[in-house]
């Protein structure tokens, strides 16, 4: 049925780069800000490695704790006389893939179950609704940990268990959506319509909560790096010698006296990537509420 | 007001309910099971391992479990730790103290340092101290807690020696001066997170207040901007505060965990990270339930004492 377009309408062209959303958007500097650091980051992490001189695997005794900018080390060595830039670059190909794939699973989770629970209401929205509440009302460090201690720590499950811990906001938010859509007019015609239940859920409601979603889904990957940041740090996530942004920092603590790069090298960069995808979903909130034009 | 704080509590009493089967399933379901830990035992017979579930009951059906470990729990009988066999309940209330102790000062310190930027933020809005108070605070929400922590010990400790990088106290004093010095630096850093979300509440809910009627007749009235500021706009502004204090109580108990690891603070995040490094499953679990009780009190007394002082939730 959608096959008939209308064609001779003079609508002008949907150009997005040239929408009001968009403009918005480029106008917001921190959001560009974020938009230029993770595409800096992400090439540096993908590219990186083929640049620099060493390999981050190769170990060499003699060059333990080599500090910054000696001996071809940008970043100085780690307690093995691996090279901390190759590791760091390595490390957040894994840490910016583990926290985009931990985001597009909790957002299907987080969706699905919003958009059930909004668009049923009454007794499936109570349920849905108090189960997630209840997950809720663990400590999401405490409940990451607890299925991460006892689980095979590679990245695939640990992509999955983050995911597990941070799709209850997604699920809040598109069920609120949902809800408030499901009495407007178009969806009154779907269903005079004779459409089923799942077309109208996914095919009508759902492209138009898509704004609130892309917020969420980049405030997810903000969330999601930390996470694998936190359980990495504390042992339990990614697994040594496959080096991540967290691990990298596991063993850091105790040579803060001598060796603080250790630390700090990898600490930026988490809190830099982090920032970033806080900064742009910021913008995209303020760009996707068309209220902001007035202010 | 009684019905609406009875019907709260059966809120809070399902959920609870729905925890409890969150948590025993999860960590039962997991691969490895309670089991694993004993069959590291190096030569371990087949025999052993049945004798010991049997023992434990772990070869019962999972329902019965769950419903015998319920049943006790709501005994008091938590079940004994794997590592000493203390009781589960009394190794977590040992370890109870020292984190209420790191949350609260934590929040003391985010309260009043956050509500004071929020309040200069809201008044001088669009200024440079609102514009950097709003930029800080995005990138304090990015900062991981454990790594803040690790350049507090670097400057504060290493460098200026100005405080100790771990513990609680002094081994052989112990007394109060001697806590509160060793309690600087993680109270601070747990507080990190907590002010920039307090200035952020704090810089809106002082926005939403100045636009009000209210305040409009008070300058009306002819009060100075001081009286106006701290009699009427203050006081209206911080009751949404008592909900957010309620809710900060998990990401409050989350960043506590990671503090107390890199502080090495006796607390129950610790208690955590170490019953986990013994597979120590009962410890686990009701350290799992007491956070989750922690958390459903947060949100009760929140709403509780927000309808308390503002009628207009009470008779919703």
């Amino acid at each position: 049925m959608s096959t008939v377009a209308p064609a001779n309408l003079d609508l002008p062209p949907e150009n997005w780069w040239r929408s009001r959303t968009a403009r918005r958007f480029r106008r917001h500097r921190l959001a560009m800000f974020g938009v230029v650091m993770i595409a800096v980051l992400t090439i540096a992490c993908v590219l990186g490695p083929y640049v620099l001189p060493y390999d981050q695997l190769f170990i060499d005794l003699r060059a333990r704790f080599a500090p910054p900018m000696t001996g071809g080390h940008i970043f100085g060595t780690d307690p093995l006389g691996r090279d901390v830039a190759a590791r760091l670059f390595h490390a957040g190909r894994i840490s910016l893939l583990v926290g985009f794939c931990a985001m597009l699973i909790s957002i299907v989770i987080g969706t699905v179950i919003g958009v059930l629970s909004g668009y049923y209401g009454g007794r499936v929205d109570a349920a849905l609704m108090r189960f997630t509440d209840a997950f809720l009302s663990f400590p999401s460090i405490f409940l990451l940990l607890a299925l991460a201690a006892f689980i095979r720590p590679d990245p695939l499950m640990i992509t999955v268990i983050i995911a597990v811990t941070t799709w209850m906001e997604v699920a809040r938010i598109v069920s609120t959506e949902v809800r408030s859509l499901r009495e407007r007019d178009f969806i009154l015609a779907a269903r005079m319509l004779g459409l089923s239940n799942r077309w109208i859920m996914f095919r009508e409601l759902l492209p138009n909560a898509i704004g609130p979603i892309i917020v969420a889904a980049t405030l997810t990957v903000a969330r999601a790096i930390l996470l694998e940041a936190y359980v990495s740090f504390l042992g339990y996530g990614i697994q040594p010698p496959l080096p991540s942004w967290g691990n990298m920092l596991n063993g850091a603590q105790q040579y803060l006296g001598s060796a603080p790069w250790l630390a700090i090298v990898p600490g930026i960069a988490i809190t830099l990537a982090v920032t970033s995808f806080n900064f742009i979903g910021d913008g995209l909130r303020d760009a996707l509420d068309a209220r902001s034009d007035l202010s | 007001m009684l019905r609406y704080i009875v019907g709260r509590i059966g809120q809070s009493l399902v959920l609870l309910f729905l925890v409890s089967i969150i948590g025993y399933f999860v960590l039962l379901l997991a691969p490895g099971g309670p089991m694993s830990q004993f069959a590291l035992t190096p030569g371990i017979s087949k025999q052993d391992l049945d004798r010991i579930a049997e023992q434990m009951g772990l070869n019962r059906p999972i329902i019965v479990q769950y419903v015998d470990w319920l049943w006790h729990l709501l005994q008091g009988d938590w079940g004994a730790s794997f590592r000493d066999n203390r009781p589960v309940l009394t190794v977590i209330l040992d370890h109870l103290p020292a984190t209420l102790l790191l949350m609260g000062s934590a929040t003391a310190i985010a309260m009043t340092l956050g509500v004071w930027i929020g309040i200069m933020g809201a008044i001088r809005r669009y200024s440079i101290f609102d514009y950097a108070a709003t930029v800080g605070a995005m990138i304090a929400l990015s900062v991981p807690t454990f790594w803040f922590g690790l350049i507090a010990i670097y400057v504060f400790s290493l460098n200026l020696g100005w405080f100790p990088a771990g513990n609680m106290y002094t081994i052989g004093s112990g007394s109060v001066g001697d806590v509160l010095w060793h309690l600087v630096l993680p109270a601070s850093v747990l507080a990190l997170v907590d002010v920039a979300i307090w200035s952020r509440y704090m810089r809106t809910a002082t926005l939403d207040v100045v636009n009000q009627d209210f305040i409009k007749t008070a300058r009306a009235k002819g009060l100075s901007a001081r009286r106006v500021l701290f009699k009427h706009v203050v006081g209206n502004a911080l009751l949404p505060m008592i909900t957010l204090a309620g809710l900060q109580v998990p990401a409050l108990l989350g960043g506590a965990l990671v503090t107390e690891t890199v502080f090495t603070w006796p607390g129950m995040g610790r208690l955590f990270l170490d019953s986990l490094g013994y597979n120590d499953y009962p410890v686990v679990m009701g350290l799992l339930m007491f956070s989750a009780v922690l958390v459903l009190i947060g949100n009760l007394l929140a709403d509780l004492i927000s309808a308390f002082v503002d009628p207009r939730i009470r008779l919703a």
